[in-house]
């Protein structure tokens, strides 16, 4: 393989990765700062056992997420030196906001949110609790804010070859960004719902019946059922828009072929791009364009028109996109039944995660990392669906690439791969072990009955 | 703007500035933890445990200074990044490794189950020392002008010992404020076990520079110059007799003087980056680029400086307050 290909198979192996973590930990956060604040209202020690155990999993996340971050900013240069010398002009501030407002907020109360419980005042460390959500959000903001930029730039114009910004409200609030913004953040939101709820569902089956069991799976599974209905919705309007902005994503997406109207919704289908054709296609007839367009006759756009007449190729690769953005959909409904069923189920007569059923908490267990497998497909829809642009119509991948021997690329991503695959399951590991002392009884409680706000300052070392 | 001067001058020159200070506070803060990984296989398991919580609560912002730093050499002066960064596409890898390794080693010693603590424990090790190694391997690698031949990457494995070691110095200083006991005692001898490094490794750096280039030897060696800059090395040889001297003293029964090793060990990575930093101006890539040719356009690094300005001391402020919060002899880590 090429310096070009084995460079983006490494950059999508540590972003695919990285991604994993601060999907978990912007969310995590906020629900940690609601655990605290429910504590803070009721004094109730249930609240503060749901606390101690998901601020665990939000350390782990946080360290897995800070360092694959450290890899990301270095392999821009590393591996993308056109980028920063075409962009960096939109590229940099952007990031430059990103360290100064998110990241060294995050860091350095993490230390007070995590190991300050005892040192400081409640109020401290439920503000470092706050900060450190807050913090997370920043950095969402700021990355997607380029990211959105990449996909939609305005706001820019270029000199010699070069890009430099005319408006920066312009760039920061360019088209997708609030549509992508948006979906990201709930796509974090039902992540965290569907991993509170799985490993909460994990630790009942295991006979785990404590009240903080009980909170959790609440909030997971209330939390999903609320947020999903939302993103369906979030994730339409997303899709209209790119429909507007990248049409040749959208043709991708829907394998559609020919601009024309009546398109069908492919259900399944085997994208052959050199043949332009679609084997085995099943099909809804004129669905893709009533969900695209809102009525039967709607125009929708088709890969050929993004062939230019010398037979260059200027769309992305379509079975990637196709499919990536089909495990997404479905995982999206799968979480739709699951959280719908598991909360109706559990407000019937009151009866709280004692009234779902056995099958369904087994299901829900897998489900935990739903939210991973439906942020990265979505993530590869959408960037695989930018090829063969790294910023649409500015700068294409290939001549970003840097110019470093192909077989150090390959031996750097051989070793990356390796750890990655290994510090995966290492995690996940953990996961289910902290679930299952948290079951034998680990969260420290108490020693004697305690109320109000002073508890905060009174839990005693073990 | 005009009020300064031209911008297309002052702009990269505070852009170096700020990317320098970034450096130095990360080549100190980090130093110290990483210095702390390094000195594991010193230590017994107890000890480990004392060691990690000295610097838990830190080495997350602590490593954040790296980011700033290489965030503003990509967003300051982008082509700079990219010639630096291919130049040394394998040590950042295995840097990069190694930081992840010792990252994630941090919570997974004390989350997985008690048989793969070892596991991590060494892991810990391992990434402090591939990060170590690796970035003074890239020292050695800037100051021969990222020139690579076998003279030069001998140099710098040469200079990635010596910052591997002078790193483990700064982190047993920071044990020896941090800790008591038979472990502060321990981390005395590891410290003065650890001059000859920051000295060699100072020494080193400071013969080859000149050498490597005539620019920068006629930037040292040329009458009023020598004159005006000899308080750096004198400065530097002062520093190092008064750390040998305040080793001497520790531990006590009154712990008197524990901060001592530690100011003075910052003080000589202070001493000694000035003087890279003097022979290197104007240059980002040595000897090729100058900062202002490297610089991105103006208008971008004026709405950069524009936040800097009001979030760099509000960074201060908490990272401060952080310190503050964790000050005196750590104490097991626990998240109640």
């Amino acid at each position: 393989m090429d310096t070009l290909m084995l460079s983006r198979i490494q950059f999508g192996a540590n972003i695919s990765f990285h991604i994993l973590f601060p999907t978990i930990t912007i969310a995590l956060g906020w629900v940690l700062l609601f655990f605290k604040l429910r504590f803070n209202a009721t004094g109730n020690v249930r609240w503060m056992d749901a606390y101690r155990f998901w601020v665990k999993v939000f350390a782990l996340s946080f360290a897995m997420g800070v360092v694959s971050g450290i890899t990301m900013s270095f392999q821009f240069g590393t591996n993308w030196p056109g980028f920063m010398e075409t962009v960096g002009n939109i590229a940099g501030p952007l990031l430059a906001y990103e360290v100064m407002t998110a990241f060294f907020l995050e860091a350095v109360f993490l230390g007070i949110m995590l190991f300050g419980f005892s040192r400081v005042p409640g109020w401290l460390h439920t503000l470092a609790t706050f900060l450190v959500a807050f913090g997370t959000t920043m950095s969402a903001f700021w990355i997607l804010v380029l990211n959105s930029w990449m996909h939609t730039p305005q706001g820019f114009e270029m000199r010699e070859g070069v890009a430099h910004a005319t408006s920066w409200f312009e760039i920061i609030f360019n088209p997708s960004m609030p549509y992508r913004l948006s979906h990201m953040l709930l796509a974090s939101g039902l992540t965290v719902a569907f991993l509170i709820a799985g490993l909460s569902a994990f630790r009942w089956l295991l006979g785990d019946r404590s009240k903080s069991v009980h909170v959790t799976m609440k909030t997971g599974v209330y939390m999903g059922a609320l947020l999903i209905p939302l993103q369906i919705f979030m994730g339409d309007m997303h899709g209209l828009n790119t429909l507007e902005h990248q049409p040749q994503k959208v043709a991708a997406m829907e394998g559609n072929l020919d601009t024309q109207s009546h398109v069908p919704l492919l259900l399944f289908a085997l994208p052959d791009e050199e043949a332009r054709e679609n084997r085995m296609e099943v099909a809804i007839p004129n669905m893709a364009s009533i969900i695209l367009k809102h009525k039967a006759e709607g125009m929708v756009p088709g890969l050929n028109d993004f062939v230019t007449e010398e037979g260059e190729v200027m769309h992305p690769p379509v079975a990637p996109v196709f499919w990536s953005f089909r495990i997404m959909v479905g995982t999206g409904f799968a979480m739709l039944f699951l959280s719908w069923g598991a909360a109706i189920l559990m407000l019937r007569k009151r009866r709280g995660p004692a009234g779902v059923p056995k099958l369904m908490m087994l299901a829900m267990v897998p489900m935990a990392f739903s939210g991973w497998v439906a942020t990265l497909a979505g993530w590869y829809t959408t960037e695989i669906g930018r090829q063969p642009w790294l910023v649409q119509g500015v700068l294409t991948t290939e001549m970003a690439v840097a110019d470093v021997p192909a077989p150090f690329v390959g031996t750097t991503l051989g070793a990356y791969l390796t750890i990655y695959v290994l510090l995966l399951s290492a995690y996940i590991g953990v996961l289910f072990f902290l679930a299952r002392k948290a079951v034998d009884g680990d969260v420290p409680r108490p020693r004697t009955p305690l109320s109000g706000h002073a508890v905060t300052r009174e839990i005693p070392a073990e | 703007m005009e009020l300064f001067g031209d911008p297309a001058v002052w702009l990269p020159f505070t852009f170096a500035a700020l990317m320098g200070v970034s450096i130095l506070i990360y080549v100190v803060l980090d130093g110290f933890d990483l210095g702390v990984g390094v000195l594991f296989p010193f230590a017994t398991d107890e000890e480990k445990d004392m060691m990690v919580a000295s610097i838990g609560p830190f080495w997350d912002a602590n490593e954040t200074w790296l980011v700033l730093a290489i965030g503003l050499l990509l967003v300051a002066f982008p082509t700079a990044h990219g010639t630096i960064l291919t130049a040394l596409y394998l040590p950042v890898a295995i840097m990069l490794i190694g930081l992840i390794l010792r990252g994630v080693a941090f919570e997974f010693r004390v989350k997985a189950p008690t048989p793969h603590k070892a596991t991590w424990n060494w892991l810990f090790f391992i990434g402090s020392l591939m990060t170590s190694l690796s970035q003074g391997f890239m020292l050695g690698k800037y100051v021969m002008g990222l020139e690579s031949t076998l003279g030069t990457r001998a140099f710098a494995m040469i200079t990635a010992v010596f910052l591997t070691v002078a790193y483990s110095m700064i982190g047993a200083c920071w044990l020896i404020i941090k800790t008591e006991g038979i472990l502060q005692g321990k981390a005395v001898d590891w410290a003065k076990g650890g001059i000859w490094g920051l000295v060699l490794g100072l020494g080193a750096v400071s013969l080859a520079t000149p050498l490597v280039s005539a620019r920068i030897f006629d930037k040292w060696f040329t009458y009023p110059e020598i004159l005006l800059l000899a308080p750096l090395p004198v400065l530097s040889a002062v520093m190092v007799m008064m750390l040998w001297r305040s080793l001497q003293k520790l531990p006590n029964a009154t712990d008197a003087g524990s901060k001592g090793p530690f100011a003075y060990a910052i003080t000589l990575f202070i001493l000694a980056f000035s003087g890279l930093a003097y022979s290197f101006y104007p240059y980002v890539v040595p000897e090729k680029l100058t900062i202002y040719e490297a610089a991105s356009a103006p208008e971008s690094l004026m709405i950069i400086l524009a936040g800097a300005i009001v979030v760099i001391p509000m960074i201060g402020g908490y990272t401060a307050l952080a310190y503050w919060v964790f000050k005196g002899k750590a104490s097991e880590l626990r998240y109640d």
